[in-house]
């Protein structure tokens, strides 16, 4: 039976707990008095997101919450979900303001009186059109969520939902095509011209850029029926659903961008005619243009690629000067290079010839040149030059490492980090790109560290070989099988006599090469935050250099990481050990230099460790870590169940990708929380922080049988 | 009805395989084999490989023999063993062997899958020494100059771990394959799968779509071989959508972001 409906007075005392009313003074009775008139399961589903979204901003909330018990009845609750995720990743990116901008055009929506429309997230079909982009030909785009919709030549923006048709397919359907006419700026020369100076002779030129929008429209939709006639057939139907036309003045020009010969040129020439039209009604499918953001990505692009291009060139214009000078003594001229462009089947290519003999580019050659085409439409002769030696800096030309420690020294940047999310607990949805990370490597210390260790523990070194001797399962022969590459003479013998005496021969007479490899990869993840100082951090290290000796042993690959961070910003991962590295006297002296650093931030180390591990080939994975205490930051959110759930949720995602994570932790108050972070027997704790170098090897062992 | 059993040894390809050569490859093969030259085939899956093997088995009259490797291919499995057979120990050649004995073209089909001890048994065939060592027999086989020794791989997704072996490689004269160019595949859609040049154009259009997703989440885009299986479909009256979810996005990927998008493609296009 369903639950009776929640009254006035019952929904009034929650709204004033959640927005905290005494000090806040939000007038929420009539918002209760609002969603006291919904359904029961309404009811429930408004006042979950009120409270989720007041874990992030109370005014946020607030707002949220005088809108939804309205929206409820329009829109399906999946969209309205979508909406107050986007109010708190807006809030997390750009602050209170762009937030509650956004929850004003939810009140757009609103008032457009679509009844019960169903959505097409963007977080749901981004990852198709993104595939679906790269698909078509030309420059590779990207697909990103943002506050319009329009390409920049790099990436599409998209809204974080699309709710103009009731079904959720033809939502899906109508981003689509958007996407494909966004790529189809980019691949028939919308982009090439220069916008904003075509405009800038008009009275108002905002007007003609979308007026010369308009006119691209109608070009492009033509390329796209020609290019993609199922694509084309679909665009019709939803202009049918939409009520969308073309206006009898617009009828002569759509005429002459139709033909397969119109070009950018041509929209450009009718321009003026087109100004005096009456306004485009623009069409459902159409984006919008930005002329600044176009010329941004591109004046970033143009020098770089060219640098980048004929830099290729060079490359491949010394192994063709290689291959002759192999044939005959050649006289060492620079070789002329020539690109030309040509359209096969619908797909850029290009035939490149050395010194008028044809040479196969490579795919990046290919990729720089389809993009300089785009740009120009042509390839221009003097990015045809290759570069002459030194006459690049490679800092310019290739994306080099940044140095983790610079973005300290100035202004604070996040140029070279990789950003993590973050599961937001009270909210129940990821904070997106919320941890900045950045890989630093340990200063390596050469003091008498390793070797003292190894002289201490002597006898259990000893040992340690002995027991990890027993593992290490080599190739050996299986004798008496019933198949085989050889044949088990003894066995053969055997049964030749059993059967001269009457007895039934046995058919296990081959021998057989067992091979068995140990295919493991084990990541250690060991805790540097600045509570490890004195013991713990020796007792780590200590543990460390026992387990890299026992595991040289076996032969498993390993790496080993230390983590630590300071707020969000500045979530570090420290290089010990990777997986390619050998254990030689730098790594040694590396583990040596193991310091206590700052706070115990867990969540983006294990997600970046999830993704390092998942790069090595290996059969069984493992994630190991070394923890004095549950996971922490200073002046942060990162403290209490915020900073449990979400190392809880890192460990599930790892577990998800088929990693098995593990933990071993001298925090006695760890049975708290360890249990729900990583399930009942996936942790071990230790009471005496000496028994850790002992106890180490002998958990691996346990855990990798 | 019985199926025709044929021993590979002696069986010769009797009607030529259909072949559109995309250079200059049958000439260079022909000289390799005259010269006593082993090749070595690379390219990625589906682009002819093992169709160019069958016709120049076709143009030299000679039997081919083909092996395809994987990861628990043994020593023995390619050069022969003794079984117990009545109480007594029988000899078998292993198809190496075979091919080696009766002059035909031995092609091993994927050799990185073959585990690295494996590979080490060709090395005395590939140079040239030219003969079989058979430790168990105590036999040293030499190879007639009939005899030919083909491998390939395909350096698209073979892992850094499973690269070919240097020593292995440098025995070889090596022939690069590619997708056809787009002309040329279309005509060998036509021809392979009867369908019309239109349609045909299509289908290598879209086989272009799938390879530009090559890298960004596909590990291979759709070959020519299934650009002919979706070809064969349609002909055969299945819509052309339906023919390239079957016949080709369901071939390449199993992810279903993946699928929908490949799907997508294919809908915008027909």
């Amino acid at each position: 039976m369903a639950s009776p409906q929640l009254t006035r007075a019952e929904i009034e005392p929650l709204l004033d707990v959640w927005l905290e009313t005494e000090f806040t003074f939000h007038a929420v009775g009539p918002v209760a008095r609002a969603l006291s008139r919904l359904e029961r399961d309404e009811q429930d589903f408004v006042l979950d997101w009120i409270r989720r979204v007041a874990s992030t901003h109370i005014t946020l909330a607030f707002h949220f919450a005088k809108r939804a018990p309205d929206l409820i009845r329009r829109l399906d609750p999946r969209a309205i979900e979508a909406w107050a995720v986007q109010l708190c990743d807006t809030y997390d990116r750009a602050g209170i303001y762009a937030a509650l901008s956004i929850a004003e055009q939810v009140d757009g929506y609103a008032r457009a009186g679509q009844t019960h429309t169903e959505g097409a997230l963007f977080d749901d079909i981004a990852g198709v059109l993104g595939n679906f982009v790269r698909g078509l030909a030309g420059r590779k785009l990207k697909i990103e969520q943002g506050d319009g919709i329009y390409t920049d030549s790099e990436k599409i923006v998209l809204p974080a939902i699309t709710t103009r048709l009731p079904s959720r397919d033809d939502n899906f359907k109508l981003t689509k095509a958007t996407v494909a006419l966004l790529w189809a700026q980019t691949r028939f020369g919308t982009l090439r011209a220069d916008l904003a100076a075509a405009c800038a002779g008009y009275p108002h030129p905002g007007r003609a850029l979308q007026q010369f929008n308009a006119l691209e429209t109608l070009r492009l939709t033509a390329c796209i029926a020609r290019e993609l006639p199922g694509l084309h057939r679909e665009i019709q139907r939803l202009m049918g659903i939409l009520g969308d036309t073309l206006p009898g003045e617009w009828q002569p020009l759509a005429e002459r961008l139709r033909a397969s010969d119109a070009q950018v040129e041509d929209s450009l020439a009718l321009l003026e005619r087109a100004y005096h039209l009456p306004d485009f009604p623009a069409w459902c499918f159409q984006g919008e243009l930005r002329p600044d953001a176009v010329a941004a990505a591109r004046a970033q692009r143009l020098d770089k690629e060219k640098a980048r291009l004929r830099v290729k060139l060079a490359q491949l214009a010394d192994e063709h000067a290689a291959a002759k000078a192999q044939d005959a003594a050649a006289p060492p001229a620079p070789p002329a290079i020539d690109a030309t462009p040509r359209e096969e089947n619908g797909a850029l290519d290009f035939d490149i010839t050395l010194d008028g003999a044809p040479v196969a580019p490579p795919d990046d050659v290919k990729q720089l040149l389809t993009s300089v085409y785009l740009d120009f439409g042509d390839i221009p002769p003097d990015y045809l030059v290759p570069a002459g030696e030194g006459e690049y800096d490679p800092n310019l030309v290739f994306d080099r490492p940044e140095d983790p420690d610079a973005v300290w020294h100035g202004t604070y940047h996040e140029k070279g980090a990789e950003l993590y999310p973050e599961w937001d607990h009270g909210r129940q949805h990821y904070r997106k790109n919320w941890c900045t990370m950045r890989e630093k490597a340990v200063a390596p210390v050469y003091d008498g560290f390793v070797r003292d260790t190894l002289d201490r523990h002597a006898g259990l070194v000893r040992h340690l070989r002995r027991k990890f001797e027993a593992l290490r399962d080599e190739n050996r022969f299986e004798k008496r099988q019933a198949q085989g590459d050889e044949i088990d003479l003894d066995a053969l013998v055997e049964a030749l006599a059993d059967a001269r005496d009457g007895r039934e021969m046995s058919d296990r007479l081959f021998v057989r090469l067992h091979r068995a490899e140990r295919n493991i990869a084990v990541a250690f993840l060991v805790d540097m935050s600045g509570s490890t100082k004195g013991w713990i951090n020796e007792a780590e290290r200590e543990a460390l250099i026992l387990l890299c000796e026992a595991l040289e042993l076996l032969g498993d690959r390993y790496a080993i990481y230390g983590f630590s961070g300071t707020t969000r910003k500045r979530c570090e991962l420290f290089r010990i050990k990777t997986f390619d590295d050998r254990y030689d006297d730098e790594v040694k002296a590396r583990i040596s230099g193991i310091r206590p650093q700052e706070y115990t931030r867990m969540g983006f180390a294990l997600r970046h460790m999830t993704k390092l591990l998942n790069q090595v080939e290996a059969k069984t994975r493992v994630l190991v870590t070394l923890s004095d205490g549950r996971p922490d930051d200073y002046f942060d959110v990162y403290r209490g169940q915020y900073g449990v759930e979400d190392t809880r949720m890192a460990l599930l995602e790892a577990a998800r990708t088929g990693i098995h994570p593990f933990c071993i932790t001298l925090d006695r108050d760890a049975r708290d929380y360890l249990p729900h972070m990583y399930g009942a027997a996936r942790y071990i704790i230790l009471d005496d922080v000496r028994q850790l170098p002992v106890k180490v090897t002998d958990i691996y062992r346990r855990i990798t049988t | 009805m019985n199926a025709r059993t044929l021993d590979p040894a002696q069986h010769l390809i009797e009607r030529e395989p259909y072949y559109e050569p995309i250079g200059d490859e049958i000439q260079l093969f022909e000289a390799a084999y005259r010269q006593q030259i082993p090749v070595l085939l690379k390219g990625p899956t589906g682009c002819g490989k093992t169709r160019f093997m069958e016709h120049m088995a076709w143009r030299l009259k000679r039997p081919l023999i083909t092996v395809s490797c994987h990861d628990d291919l043994t020593a023995s499995d390619l050069v022969g063993r003794y079984l117990v057979k009545g109480g007594e120990t029988v000899w078998v050649d292993g198809p190496l062997t075979r091919a080696v004995r009766a002059g035909g073209i031995c092609y091993l089909d994927e050799i990185v899958e073959a585990r690295k001890d494996t590979m080490v048994v060709i090395h005395p065939l590939a140079d040239d020494r030219r003969t079989l060592p058979m430790e168990k027999l105590g036999q040293l086989v030499e190879a007639p100059p009939e005899f030919c020794l083909a491998i390939s791989y395909n350096p698209g997704y073979q892992s850094v771990l499973k690269d070919l072996k240097q020593s292995t490689r440098q025995r070889f004269v090596a022939l690069e394959f590619d997708y056809p160019a787009a002309e040329l595949e279309r005509r060998i859609v036509v021809n392979e799968s009867g369908i019309d040049a239109g349609m045909a154009e299509k289908l290598v259009r879209f086989a272009q779509m799938t390879r530009n997703l090559k890298g960004s989440g596909l590990e291979e885009g759709a070959s020519t071989r299934l650009l002919v299986h979706a070809g064969k479909l349609i002909s055969s009256g299945v819509d052309p959508v339906v023919a390239c979810r079957s016949a080709v996005a369901q071939a390449v990927t199993d992810d279903a972001d993946m699928l929908t998008a490949i799907q997508e493609l294919s809908s915008s296009l027909f």
